[in-house]
Parts: structure tokens; C-alpha cells; sequence
């Protein structure tokens, strides 16, 4: 579309651009436009902002590149964004070449190393989903250490041995040049593995350990890389065992120091925002600021800059997220997510610009042929392989299905490509010979097995959930097995490394948190992690008082819907069933829950339109268990996360039944067992009276505050609070989230006076006329059911039963200046 | 909390424990040394607050009713005997024989465990799970978004086709029935344990 535009410059450009970024030397020739003579009002200094320019309107094509790729759904469904932006480089390569016959824009290392890479591994590192990564560490570190010295080895060993029947013909090639190039090609890379991953939706685990393998893989990639120049320059010969030992050592001591630079400065960071208190408005850029210069610095020291990075960022995030303000939070958000998207479609596209240069260009059919199997049966075979050892010990077993993904999902990219264009042609005879294959092994494996990876997932699925549709009873009790099962696991600490978690969430609250994080996020931590120790019965009433006030409005959510077939705020409704089905299919392909299978059935044969009604709503609205959550990072969506929907209004629920059986405990505190008991039978009998409405369900009957409610809500999917949860629990963290605010607002949530009778009293004439006219103060129908328990505390339950009222008057209170805030995530993410 | 693994021998009862659950003595030290880490003032026994203070048990919906599992009825409290025998239900299924074979019925059995689970949902304990509990459990598994009324058809559905006997609810055995084809022994073990 732009394609003029960019064209008059670009082709004055290239008259002195050797290349994007190393041309300062010409540039200075056409500047020379004013001479001393005479003033210009106007003068034209192309060369003056050619640089700038010419990189600002890169952006710009590939930006706009993006909305054209995305105005067609078909077309970015099938086809991964990242190899519609490798054609189209390969596109504007060939313009740019037919017009110049020089290619004067490629990928240099420089740029993709110092400029593009950095932000898309901190991005990957700030978000990390940090449980699931640390839980699966293990699994995680061994394929990306092992596998990666198993395909460097193996593909360059192999290479070497066809070379040598003679097959390739005659190369200037010795054995280290083979492993040298295997080592580069042989690491995962993290651009192009998210940028399929993503669209492809696998399940957590297996996202988490494929993600975490392209990420960790690089200090093996580095040092062996290193290694192997090195050798290469000193010449066969002179290698030594030696150096083989040194080589190895240097492996924990890249690895290692990377990491330890990025733990360093991810403390700094933590450390520098704890007192940003009064400079709020550059407090993002600490945070981008630091985390380039962990990098840079493991690059000044020759360590993995990628750990450096990636480990700032997974270790910082919690400790910045809860000192930060919340618009410093949205803004790094926000800020990160542009500069990783936009790196990662300047990377594509320029990996196809850089393509058409015939300079670099050296065919050689076997040796290609030959490269691009050995990396794909090696990769099979290795990942068979580990996944058999490390299957004897893991808990949540990678199947067969997780292993073909897996294997299939190992691309390659701009990191292979960089290290290629990094190489010295001097010492590397064969370097185009390199660089050629390590393009085509890149290409195929970016849009080939990007381009069939999804229709292949889709097909194994397919497989494998086609024998047999489960009936009602098998769906629910084996969804309530999930659930019981990861209740035990939780109970029973089995997940994870847990030992070391405990000690570590010990060591965390005990010394770390006090040093890194604000006084009033500390506060609030601490309270909430004995909250069910030191809880009394006011305590009890004030949180969840706190809680309804804030969030509790998402029980009444959906009493004013007809129909068979509701659908959250968050999914466009579906007018028919039908097209509630195909709105499923779409939202439920994304895990890999297999429920979308039984549905794809089920619409095939519409035997009985209420029992498909009744199957499509247990199929949506069953509680997941976790194993099933949709993975927690996404490089181009602010996530609004489902499952901590469901969390929270799980959570609401318990905390409610717990209060109540709690209170009721406490009220008989000389005889709790006795009491409890007739609490239960009490609970039993209201429920029948009641019709079994159940705790958590408010019927509303008051239209407006469905208009709250939406507001609240959106408020609360805040997706900030989606990766704190190391050791509390998502659940917890938002009540922490609640208490944190009380104790910046300085009420002081615990002790809070608020609900003597007065303040009742008042909480009840502040109720605003105009939202109370339509449905005069009735207690909702629960509380009317349950009031006369308490007679005693009458009083203080008030606040708490009518808080579906009360919350209207909280919010007039800090309600206006919330709603823009809070609206930016839904309307941003469009 | 427990600083280092348990020594075993500060384990009481470990033989008998070991005897009864068919735990291996590396799972039961690792329980312990759980059940002291839940255990925050070293009182010896579990309350419920201990276990409410799980905190992914807060979002799990049948969390509550899954710790109320863990306590006889009308009591408050578990001593680590009664805490590992219901985790027992939860050990893996041993693959083809074992060195145990006398024994009539391991507490780890396909039985056990479905009875673990009949139990959360019949919670009067009257041995059959009637509508309002199968209500119950759906309203605790499944959103909000779902209206009462749908939810008692659900209900009504699943108890009609679960039921064999017509007497509107479900009988432990037409529950084992219902569930025959999944693979419970999978389902609901741990796998870490032996």
C-alpha cells in the first residue's frame, strides 16, 4: 500500500546506504545542499535524517504489513503471521533489488542482537508464567542442554560423515566447520517457536517446556558456538584436550553468569522501584532500562546475554509488579508487548529481505537436502528419547501426542541466522555455503512446519478423542475427579518441587519481599498468608465485606438472562445455538481439552436439541481443573485471563461458605462441635427450603446492577495480578489486592470501624436515590434467608448482606476516575 | 516447618502406617514432612484453617468439601494417621502383583477411590446422592453464567441417566456404574506417590 511512498526515499537512500545500519561514512555527501552564500528558508537534508528515517519507515511498512494480514481471518488462521512476513520481505527484497541491484538492507547481527532480540526475551521473561516454569525446570533444562548438544552434535557428525562418501562433491570443509555449523543450527529459536506456538495453542506444559527450551538453549548455542569458531580459527590441528575441558567449563560459566548477572540486576530493579514513589511517570523506564543493561552487561562479559535478560525479567516481575503503581503497570505492559511484537515482525520480515541478496547464495542440493532431515529426525529422536528418561519422573506424563508437537515444533530462526551472518568468511571458507542452508532451513521450518503444525495438532486430536462420545455423568464426575485429584495433589504437596518451594517462599517472605518491595505491599502479604489463622470474627465480616464490595457483584452476573444458552461478557453473544457451537469450537481449540471434539460430534448429530443444550453447557461452564488452564503467556495479547475468572468466582464462593461456617463457629465458641453440627443440619435445611439456591448466587432484581457489575468486573481482569502467584495462589492474591488497596487507602481493611452501626446507618442513607428507586432496599433473597441466624449481629452483618447495594455508594465514592483505567484493557486489546 | 526431611524414626507409628497405607517409607516422610509444613504452629494435628490456608485450595471448587474429607465427622481435627490414610486412597495402583497380596482390599483401590468421591457428594451420608445434592455439586462445578434452572435440568438429566432403579437418585453402585469407562485408577492417583 505504501509502497511509493517508501520507494522515493529508499532509492535516494541506497545511493549511499551500503546497508541499514553501517553507512555513516557516505552520509555526509549529500548534506552539502546551503552553501555560505545565501540564507535558505526551505533546504532540503535528506542525508541529514536518512538513518532515522529509513528505519522509522521499516516499522511503519511492517506495522501496516500487520493490519493487512489481520483484515483477512482466513488468511491468518492457515498461515502463521511470521511466514506471511517472511513473504512479504522476500517480496519487498525483490523490489528493492530489482530497483537497486544491491541488497542493502539486511538482518545484520548487530541490530538483531543489540536492538531486536533484547525486548522480546524480556518480554518472554516478565510474563513468564513463573510456577509452570519453575515447576518444570527440570524438564526444561535438560532438553534444552541435552538436546541441544545431541542435535549440534549429531547434525554436524552426520553432515561430516556424508561429506565424506563424497556425496556434497568437494568443500573446503573440515569436521569443526561441520560442528560449528551444527552447533548454530542446531538450538531451537524463541522468536519463531512463540510465533508459531501461540497460534497453535498447545497446552501449558508443553507450551512452557518448548518456550523454555528455546530460551535456556541459548547459552548452549552460545558457547558451543563460541567454542567451535574458536577451534575453527586456531585450525584442527591445534586443538587440544585442553581446550576441549576449557570448552566445557566455559559452558557453566556462560550459563551460570548469565544467569547470575540477570538474578543482580533483576535485585537492582527491584530495589530501584521500591522509592519510585515520587517520580511515577518515568517508573516504566526503569524497568526496560535495567533489564537492556543486565544484557548488555552478560554480553560486555562474554556471558549468555539471553539468560541475563530472561532471568531479570522472570525474577524482578514480582516484586515490580507490586511496587509499581498500577498506570506504570499498565504502561510496561503495554510498552513491552509493543516493542516485542514489533521487533518480531521486523525480524521476519527482514529475515526474507535479507534473502534476496544473490551474493550469499551458494547452492549445494545434498548438502541442504541432507541438513534439513538430519535436524528434523534428530530432533525426533531426541525428543523421544528425553521424554522416555524423563517420564520415569515427571508427574503430568508427556504423551505421544506432547512428543510429535514437540518434535515438530523445533524451529529455527533469526538467532541461526544472526550467529551464520556473524561468522568470518576468512577462516570459514564455506560461510555462504552456511548461510544459504541456515535461510532455507529457517524458511522451512518457519512456513513449512509452521504452516502444518496446527492442521496436524487439529488431526491428532481428532485422533484421538473420536472413539467414543461421554455420557452426562462420565463429564461431570470426571471433571469433579480432575478437580479432587488436584485438590489432594495440593494438599498433599505433590506438584512440583515442592520442599524447595516452601523454602523458598519462607526465604522470599522472610528477607526478600521485606527488602524489595514497599511497606505497603509487604503488609498486605503478610496479612493475607496467615489470614486463616489469626482470623476473628470481625475480620472475617470486613473482608468479605471488602471483597463483595468490590468483586462479589460477579455472582448476580448472568440472573437476567432467558435462555438456554448464556454467554459471558467476555465472548460476543451467539444469537443461535448453532452459532454458539462454532463460537466454541473456536474458543475451546485453544486448550487442549478435547471438549471441543465431543462438541464437533454433537453438532454432527443434533439428535436431541435439549440434551446438546445441556452437553454444550457443562462443556462451557464446568469449572477446568488446572492441568487444563490455557497456557499464561502470550506475546501479542494482553491476556484477560479466563482462568482467573474462574478462580475468582471460585474463590468467592469458598471464602463466603468459609465465613459463614466460620461465623457460625464463632457465635458458639463453647461448643463448637455441637453447634457446627446443627449449623450443618440448619445449612441442609435451608438449602431445601430454599430450593437449594446456592451460597454465591445473589438473584438480582435490580437492572442496574448489571451496569456495576461490568464495571467491577472489568476492573478485576486486570490481567496485572496474573503472575503473581508464586506461593498464595491467584485466589489470594486477590484478596491481597483488595487489602492492598485498603491499606493504601489508609482505612486500614483489618480494624476497620466501618461497620459500627452508624456507618451502617450512613452506608444506607448514602445509597443513592437514583440507583435505589427501581427496587426499594430489599435484602437480596439470601440474605433474607440467612439473616435470622444471627440475631446478635444483626448490625454488623448488614453491611455484608446488602452489599450488593452498598457497592453502589462505595463506588460513587472513587467510582469516575477509576473507569477510564479500568476500561483500557478491553478496548486496547480489540 | 519441618527446616530438613524428617528423620523416620521421628515418624510415630511409622511401621503400622507403612503396614496399613502401603506407602513406601520415602512417601510417608515426604507427607510428614507436608503435614508439618501445613502444620504451622506445631500443634501436632491439623485444623481446618491449616488446609484452608492451601491457597489453590481456595479456587478449586470442591476444595472445601474435599477438606472437610480429611475430618471424621464432627471433628476438627487430624492427627497425621488419619491425614495419610485418606491420602492413601490417592497412592497409584501397583501394576500387576505385588509383594501384598494378602490383602483383601489395599486402601487404594478403584472402590476406595470412587467411594472417596461418592462421599463428597452425598453429603448426608445417607449412601445415595439425591437431586439437591446433585444440584449442589453441579452449582459448586460449574459458572455462574448458568441459571438455577438450567442447572436443575442438568441435574435432573444426570440423575436419569445415571439412575437404574428409578428411585430418583444415585446409589453408590449405579455412581460406579456411571463411571465405569474412565480410567479412575489414572484419574485420581498421584503419581509421585509409591
Amino acid at each position: 500500500m505504501s509502497l511509493e511512498m517508501r520507494q522515493v526515499p529508499l532509492a535516494e537512500g541506497l545511493l549511499a546506504l551500503p546497508a541499514a545500519r553501517a553507512q555513516e561514512k557516505s552520509s555526509g555527501d549529500h548534506t552539502a545542499v546551503s552553501g555560505p552564500q545565501s540564507f535558505q528558508i526551505v533546504s532540503f537534508k535528506w542525508g541529514h535524517v536518512q538513518e532515522p528515517y529509513i528505519i522509522a519507515l521499516w516499522i511503519l511498512v511492517a506495522s501496516l504489513a500487520k493490519i493487512v494480514f489481520h483484515l483477512s481471518h482466513k488468511v491468518t488462521r492457515v498461515v502463521p503471521e511470521s511466514a506471511l512476513l517472511i513473504v512479504l520481505g522476500l517480496l519487498l527484497g525483490g523490489i528493492v533489488w530489482a530497483a537497486d541491484h544491491i541488497a542493502s538492507f539486511t538482518l545484520t547481527p548487530n541490530v538483531f542482537f543489540f536492538y531486536l532480540l533484547p525486548p522480546i526475551v524480556l518480554d518472554a521473561g516478565y510474563f513468564m508464567p513463573n510456577k509452570l516454569f519453575f515447576g518444570n525446570l527440570g524438564t526444561i533444562l535438560l532438553y534444552a542442554v541435552i538436546g541441544t548438544v545431541w542435535n549440534a552434535a549429531t547434525t554436524g557428525l552426520s553432515l561430516y560423515g556424508v561429506y565424506l562418501s563424497g556425496i556434497m562433491g568437494q568443500l573446503k570443509i573440515g569436521l569443526l566447520d561441520f560442528l560449528l555449523f551444527g552447533s548454530l543450527i542446531a538450538a531451537v529459536d524463541p522468536v519463531a517457536v512463540l510465533a508459531v506456538f501461540e497460534e497453535v495453542h498447545v497446552n501449558e506444559v508443553l507450551f512452557i517446556i518448548v518456550f523454555g527450551e528455546s530460551l535456556l538453549n541459548d547459552a548452549v548455542t552460545v558457547v558451543l558456538y563460541n567454542v567451535f569458531d574458536s577451534f575453527v580459527a586456531m585450525g584442527a590441528d591445534n586443538v587440544t584436550g585442553v581446550d576441549c575441558v576449557k570448552g566445557i567449563v566455559s559452558f557453566f560459566v556462560v550459563s551460570l553468569g548469565g544467569t547470575f548477572v540477570g538474578i543482580v540486576f533483576a535485585f537492582l530493579l527491584s530495589l530501584v522501584t521500591r522509592f519510585t514513589k515520587h517520580v511515577r511517570i518515568i517508573e516504566p523506564g526503569f524497568v526496560f532500562v535495567i533489564s537492556y543493561l543486565s544484557y548488555l552487561t552478560a554480553e560486555m562479559l562474554s556471558l549468555s546475554a539471553i539468560l541475563a535478560i530472561t532471568f531479570c525479567g522472570v525474577c524482578c516481575q514480582k516484586y515490580v509488579k507490586a511496587n509499581i503503581c498500577d498506570q506504570s503497570s499498565t504502561t510496561v505492559r503495554y510498552t513491552m508487548k509493543m516493542l516485542a511484537g514489533g521487533s518480531e515482525t521486523i525480524i521476519f520480515m527482514f529475515l526474507g529481505i535479507s534473502a534476496v541478496n544473490p551474493d550469499i547464495w551458494t547452492w549445494n542440493t545434498a548438502f541442504i537436502l541432507l541438513t534439513l532431515v538430519f535436524i528434523s529426525v534428530y530432533r525426533v529422536i531426541g525428543v523421544v528419547i528425553q521424554t522416555w528418561v524423563l517420564n520415569h519422573y515427571r508427574v503430568v506424563q508427556l504423551e505421544i501426542i506432547d512428543q510429535v508437537v514437540m518434535s515438530y515444533g523445533g524451529l529455527r530462526g533469526a538467532v541461526a541466522f544472526a550467529l551464520v551472518a556473524l561468522l568470518n568468511e576468512n577462516k570459514v571458507k564455506e560461510k555462504n555455503l552456511f548461510v544459504s542452508t541456515t535461510i532455507i532451513v529457517v524458511f522451512f521450518t518457519v512456513i513449512f512446519q509452521g504452516l502444518t503444525i496446527k492442521p496436524l495438532v487439529q488431526w491428532l486430536k481428532v485422533k484421538r478423542s473420536e472413539q467414543r462420545e461421554p455420557k452426562l455423568n462420565e463429564k461431570l464426575h470426571g471433571r469433579a475427579f480432575d478437580h479432587i485429584l488436584s485438590a489432594v495433589e495440593d494438599i498433599s504437596g505433590q506438584i512440583g518441587h515442592n520442599y524447595l518451594r516452601d523454602k523458598w517462599s519462607n526465604f522470599d517472605r522472610k528477607i526478600l519481599s521485606k527488602v524489595l518491595m514497599r511497606r505497603s505491599a509487604q503488609k498486605s502479604r503478610d496479612q493475607i498468608l496467615n489470614i486463616f489463622h489469626e482470623l476473628n470474627l470481625k475480620d472475617a465480616i470486613s473482608y468479605v465485606a471488602e471483597g463483595e464490595r468490590r468483586g462479589s457483584l460477579a455472582f448476580i452476573r448472568s440472573s437476567s438472562t432467558d435462555n438456554m444458552v448464556n454467554v459471558d461478557f467476555s465472548t460476543p453473544r451467539p444469537s443461535t445455538v448453532e452459532n454458539s457451537v462454532s463460537c466454541l469450537l473456536r474458543e475451546n481449540a485453544s486448550s487442549v481439552c478435547l471438549d471441543m471434539q465431543a462438541l464437533e460430534q454433537r453438532r454432527k448429530s443434533i439428535r436431541d436439541t435439549e440434551d446438546t443444550v445441556t452437553h454444550h453447557t457443562l462443556q462451557q461452564y464446568l469449572y477446568k481443573p488446572r492441568q487444563e488452564h490455557i497456557h499464561l503467556y502470550s506475546r501479542h495479547e494482553i491476556i484477560q485471563n479466563e482462568d482467573e475468572k474462574q478462580d475468582k468466582e471460585i474463590f468467592h464462593r469458598t471464602m463466603r461458605k468459609r465465613l459463614e461456617s466460620f461465623k457460625s463457629t464463632k457465635l458458639g465458641i463453647n461448643h463448637p462441635k455441637k453447634l457446627n453440627k446443627n449449623h450443618k443440619r440448619d445449612r441442609g435445611q435451608k438449602r431445601r427450603t430454599s430450593n437449594a439456591i446456592p451460597n454465591g448466587k445473589i438473584p438480582s432484581e435490580n437492572p442496574v446492577q448489571d451496569f456495576t457489575l461490568k464495571e467491577k468486573d472489568v476492573e478485576f481482569s486486570d490481567p496485572e495480578e496474573n503472575y503473581e502467584s508464586l506461593h498464595t495462589g491467584k485466589g489470594v492474591d486477590f484478596l491481597a489486592n483488595v487489602t492492598k488497596q485498603n491499606c493504601t487507602d489508609a482505612t486500614s481493611g483489618i480494624d476497620n470501624p466501618v461497620f459500627s452501626a452508624d456507618d451502617d446507618q450512613s452506608i444506607y442513607m448514602k445509597f443513592p436515590p437514583w440507583l435505589s428507586d427501581e427496587d426499594s432496599v430489599v435484602p437480596s433473597q439470601r440474605a433474607r434467608v440467612q439473616l435470622p441466624y444471627s440475631p446478635n449481629n444483626f448490625r454488623r452483618l448488614t453491611p455484608f448482606r446488602l452489599s450488593n447495594k452498598s457497592v453502589d455508594s462505595f463506588l460513587l465514592a472513587d467510582g469516575p476516575e477509576e473507569r477510564p483505567r479500568a476500561f483500557l484493557p478491553e478496548t486496547t486489546h480489540m | 516447618m519441618g527446616c530438613q526431611s524428617s528423620h523416620p524414626s521421628a515418624i510415630p507409628e511409622l511401621e503400622e502406617i507403612m503396614e496399613e497405607t502401603g506407602f513406601s517409607q520415602a512417601s510417608v516422610v515426604r507427607l510428614y514432612d507436608r503435614f508439618q509444613a501445613l502444620d504451622k504452629e506445631q500443634k501436632g494435628y491439623l485444623s481446618k484453617y491449616d488446609l484452608q490456608g492451601i491457597g489453590e485450595l481456595a479456587v478449586n471448587p470442591l476444595g472445601d468439601r474435599i477438606i472437610n474429607a480429611f475430618f471424621k465427622e464432627g471433628e476438627e481435627l487430624t492427627d497425621f494417621r488419619s491425614f495419610i490414610r485418606v491420602l492413601a486412597r490417592f497412592r497409584p495402583m501397583e501394576e500387576g502383583k505385588s509383594k501384598e497380596t494378602g490383602r483383601p482390599e489395599p486402601m487404594n483401590s478403584r472402590q476406595s477411590k470412587l467411594q472417596f468421591a461418592f462421599q463428597l457428594y452425598d453429603q448426608d451420608s445417607d449412601g445415595k446422592i439425591s437431586r439437591d445434592e446433585m444440584l449442589q455439586v453441579l452449582r459448586l462445578m460449574v459458572g455462574i453464567q448458568v441459571t438455577d434452572e438450567q442447572l436443575a435440568c442438568i441435574a435432573e438429566r444426570t440423575i436419569q441417566e445415571a439412575d437404574q432403579d428409578g428411585d430418583g437418585a444415585i446409589s453408590f453402585e449405579e455412581f460406579a456404574m456411571s463411571v465405569e469407562k474412565l480410567n479412575i485408577e489414572q484419574k485420581m492417583s498421584l503419581r509421585l506417590l509409591k
